[in-house]
This record gives C-alpha cells, structure tokens and sequence, in this order.
C-alpha cells in the first residue's frame, strides 16, 4: 500500500478509536485513579457540597478501615462466599458440562437453554423470587425440604444459614455460563486421546481423571479467575434478601462501602474499601495463576 | 444392557437437573397469578387454583410501573445501540488499522479488565453530578456506551476480515468510512448482533449503578423500583411475583431469540480471554 493510504489508516484509526477510548478514559479510567486518590482524603457529606473543604489525610483511611471489626466482617463474609460459592458453582458447572456433552445425551440444546435460564435473569427480581422461596413458614423451599424430613430452616432469618442461602441461589443463577464454557472445553479434547486411553485399559474414572482434567486445566484457569472475580463483587443478593443480616452475616465488602459511600456519604472511606477489594481480587487472580503455573512444571 | 442403563441414568440426572433450574421461575409464574394472600397458605400451593391478572393490573393502574417498564426501555435501547456504533467502530480498528502502540493500548484495557467496576463507581457518581447528569437517563447510560470486552469482541471477530479485500476497495478508490461502510460492517453483522444482545442484558439487568445515580423514585429503572417496592410490599406475595415476571421476561425473551449471538460472546470471551 502507498504511504498516503497507510497514513490516512493511521487517521482513521485514530477517529474510529476517539469515542472508545474518550469514554472509557473519562468515565472508567479517570474515576478509577480519582477513586485511590479520594481514598486518601477525608471526603465526606460537607465535601459533596464544598469538595475544596476536603483533605489530604494521608493513610489514615487504610489504618480506621483496617481497625474496623465490621470491616474485617465483611471480608470474612466475602471471603465464605467466593471461597465456598465459587468452587461450588464450578462443580456444578463442570457436572452439568458432562451431563450435556456425554454422547448418549438426547436434547441436548434443550437441556443447555434451559440449564442456562437463570444466568440471564434479572439479578434483583431472582433474589426477590429465593427471598419467598426460603420464607419459614410459607417458603415453598422448605416444604420441599420437608418431603425429605428436612427442616424446617430459617434460611435468612439464622445467621448460619443466611450464608449458605444466598450461595444457593448464586450457584443456581450462574453455574449456566461457566457449563457453557467447559462444554466447549470438553468438545475440544480430541477423542483420540480417549481412544488411546480406552486400549490402555483406562476405566471411565481413569479417563476423566487423567485425559477429561488435563485437558480442561486451561478453561479451569479462565473459569476460575473470572468466577472469583464476579464473586468477590457480592452485593445484589444481600442488599435486596438480607440487608447484610441477620447479624451481619452477610454483609459483604461492596455492601458495606455502598453504605458508607451512598447512605453516610464518607467517601474516602468507602474508596479505601474500593481500594482494598483491587487489591484482593488482584492478588487473587495472580494466585490463582501462579498456583497453575507451579502445577504445569 | 449396562449402556442402557447408564444412558437412562443420565436422563435421569438431566431432567432432575432441569426440574431443579426452572422451579424457582415457575414458582415466581404460578405464585404471580396466585390470588391475594394464596402463596401464603399451608401447605403453600405451587400452582393457582384460580389463575388471576389482578396483581399485574394493580402493577400498571396503582403501582404505575409503566414509567419504570419506560425508563429501562429507553435506557436500555439507546445503551445498546451507543454501544454498538462505539465499540463496533474501536474493534475494527484494533483488528485492522495498524498505527504505532496500537497492540500496547488493546493489552492494556485487557488487564484492567481485572478492575472491578466498583472501585471507579464513587468518583464518577463526583464526576457526572457535577456535570449535572446525576438523577437522569443519561447518567445511568453512559458506563454502558463503551465497553472493554465489547471491543475486544469485535476486534477478535474483525481479525478475520481479509486485507488484500478491504485493500483492494482502497486503490479502487474508496474512503475509509466507505470501506467500513460497504464491506466490513456486513461482515461484522454476526458479532455486532452478539454485541447488541450483551449490551441489552447487562443494562436491563444492572442494579447497582442506577440504584446510586438515581434518586428520584418517579424515574428508577424496573429493578431498582421492584427491590424498592418490595419494601412497602413484602407481604403481598403474589404482587412481587407479577413485577418479578415483568422484570424477568424481557430478558429471557430477548436470550431466546438471540440465544445463538450471546452464546457465540461467551465462547469468543473465554477463548484465551
């Protein structure tokens, strides 16, 4: 190509990028990089109005958040969720997979559409539906508990169980994508491998074990990382089931800094707990990599 | 004999998996045209016995939730279609318009793709309200014109576009905007169509960021006005059921159409994501 058509590329380039990356600069990248900034003042409600009134307090955010019972609270909850949710909506993710993806399986795109429902619901309105569903007198869950002898459980009533019911409905809603994402694994596994395997002798868990899993370690990262990633974001479901109770139990990290940012209006707190999640999900997402990278040498 | 009972073992496990997915939303169907007070009864019913309308029509008489059905609708359609047109625009030229950095600047918005949204959500709520844009329509839209993984959708779908064509209407004598225009936008189409159904999801469906940026009650989007009606309404059952179908639909509706684009997003996305 001539050089005027490789510079008018560059021009255009250019033009066709403007309102991406201004967008995304200004509304993404900006508050970013103001959010840590903010996380070192003591912007409050008197500096919504006057922001010139509010200052630089250096870390002591970090040192009143870090010091705060029902911070760590909240990580603790937080933490209880991604690290029992996210294995178990794996799991089920992974068992759903190999339902569809077994050969003898008829319907299948019928049982995919309707395994996958739930991951495109509305978030807000599902967790009104569990909210009825785990009531303790009128609750259709724990009448359904009961044809099995169990219960009756006060699922968001008990500080016990309000935890594992909104892990319930989390697994239920999202367990679609990630089945999406290892069935595709599953049909890139070439069957020759399994062939091979079947001629060694292999029985079906031997196969599952030594050619099924290594050949899925890479969508296991991928699943992993994202999962964990969307997990440690929890707000929806306790704001609109539980309001972070009963006890605290389930007030998570993005739900405590709505409420400091959005209810009291401290700011700089709120952007310090902001600032604290990256942190976490970050060093997170760099174990879980490491942790792969140590397996494959 | 044993592969038939295996096989039916795994029909089994299928439709018991599929019972398990859809009680929740036939529970919320049936318990939605349940009468006043019937969801609440012992034992509790999973089904009307006398199916009835009345809650929806209390949602669009009393409730007015028709405002609130309007105000996701714009807000929603006039998301998808910004997005669409923005990042349709940016991945074509991450795939195809070389100029210098340009392979640093795709990275660098693939890491921060690791930056939950929540960390920017204060300052910008600091930001659009002193450019006036907190309590409107516009304020809710505008984290959901530009998206990171709305390019990177299309730019690995536009890798595929061959130069020697796109080059080839050049010495004809076509303008940049032309040769998007003319060849590759019709064949972007698919990937776009994938784009639109995701854009239209996520802002349907998103709850937080309207819940901050709007106050005015009279405008919330439908989940922000169902999770607050629940407040006044948390006894009447069946009420919340009719305004969780009516929040629920449109988007089940949508995933079934175009279930074929959005599930083609989801494996682009995962593939050395």
């Amino acid at each position: 190509m001539s050089a005027p058509i490789e510079r008018r590329k560059v021009r255009t380039a250019w033009l066709f990028l403007a309102p991406a990356l201004g967008l995304i600069g200004l509304f993404f990248f900006l508050p970013v990089i103001a959010g840590l900034l903010l996380s070192l003042t003591d912007f409050d409600i008197y500096a919504i109005g006057a922001p010139e009134t509010a200052r630089f307090v250096g870390l002591r955010n970090y040192a009143e958040t870090l010091s705060s019972p029902l911070f760590w609270q909240a990580v603790k909850n937080t933490f209880y969720f991604v690290l029992v949710g996210g294995p178990l909506s794996v799991l089920v993710s992974l068992g759903a997979a190999l339902l569809l993806h077994a050969r003898a399986t008829r319907l299948r795109s019928l049982f995919r559409t309707v395994y996958f429902a739930p991951v495109v619901t509305t978030l807000v309105a599902v967790a009104i539906v569990w909210r009825y569903l785990y009531h303790p007198r009128y609750g259709f869950l724990n009448h359904a508990l009961g044809w099995f002898g169990v219960g009756p459980i006060d699922w968001l009533g008990d500080p016990t169980w309000a935890m594992p019911g909104i892990i319930l409905l989390a697994v239920w809603k999202n367990f679609g994508y990630n089945m999406l994402i290892f069935a595709a694994g599953l049909g890139s596994i070439s069957q020759e491998l399994y062939e091979a395997a079947a001629i060694d002798g292999a029985g079906s868990w031997q196969r599952f074990r030594n050619v099924t899993l290594p050949g899925l370690a890479p969508v296991f990262l991928f699943v992993g990382v994202t999962t964990m990633i969307g997990f440690f974001q929890l707000f929806a479901e306790p704001y609109v089931m539980t309001q972070g109770g009963p006890l605290r139990s389930t007030t998570s990290v993005v739900l405590l800094m709505y409420e400091e940012g959005f209810r009291w209006w401290r700011m700089g707190i709120a952007s310090t707990m902001a600032a604290l999640l990256l942190v976490i999900t970050l060093a997170g997402a760099l174990l879980q990599i490491s942790l792969r990278r140590g397996e494959r040498v | 004999m044993k592969r038939r009972v295996s096989a039916l073992l795994l029909h089994v496990a299928l439709v018991l998996g599929a019972i398990v997915t859809l009680a929740p939303l036939a529970w919320m169907i049936g318990a939605s045209l349940m009468a006043k007070g019937e969801a609440n009864t012992i034992p509790p019913p999973f089904w009307p016995a006398h199916p009835t309308l009345e809650h929806y029509v209390e949602l669009f008489t009393h409730l007015d939730l028709a405002r609130h059905v309007f105000a996701s609708a714009l807000i929603t359609t006039v998301a998808t279609v910004v997005s669409v047109v923005v990042n349709g625009l940016a991945g074509y030229a991450f795939a195809k318009l070389p100029f210098a950095g340009r392979d640093r600047i795709f990275s660098g918005l693939m890491l921060s793709l690791v930056v939950p949204a929540q960390v920017g959500m204060l300052p910008l709520f600091l930001l659009l309200r002193e450019l006036g844009f907190v309590n409107t329509y516009v304020g809710v839209m505008i984290p959901y014109f530009a998206s990171i993984f709305g390019m990177f959708l299309v730019r690995q779908y536009a890798l595929g576009v061959p130069d020697d064509l796109l080059d080839a209407a050049r010495v004809d004598g076509a303008s940049e905007l032309r040769v998007f225009l003319a060849i590759v936008l019709p064949i972007l189409k698919p990937i776009l169509v994938t784009l639109a159904t995701f854009t239209f999801l996520s802002a349907w469906n998103d709850f937080m960021w309207p819940l901050i940026i709007l106050s005015d009650s009279a405008r919330y989007t439908l989940p922000v006005a169902i999770a607050n009606l629940v407040g006044e309404h948390v006894q009447d059952t069946e009420l919340m059921m009719a305004g969780a179908v009516l929040t629920v639909i449109p988007a089940l509706l949508v995933f079934l159409v175009f279930q074929r684009s959005y599930v083609r997003g989801i494996l682009a996305g995962s593939v050395k994501g």
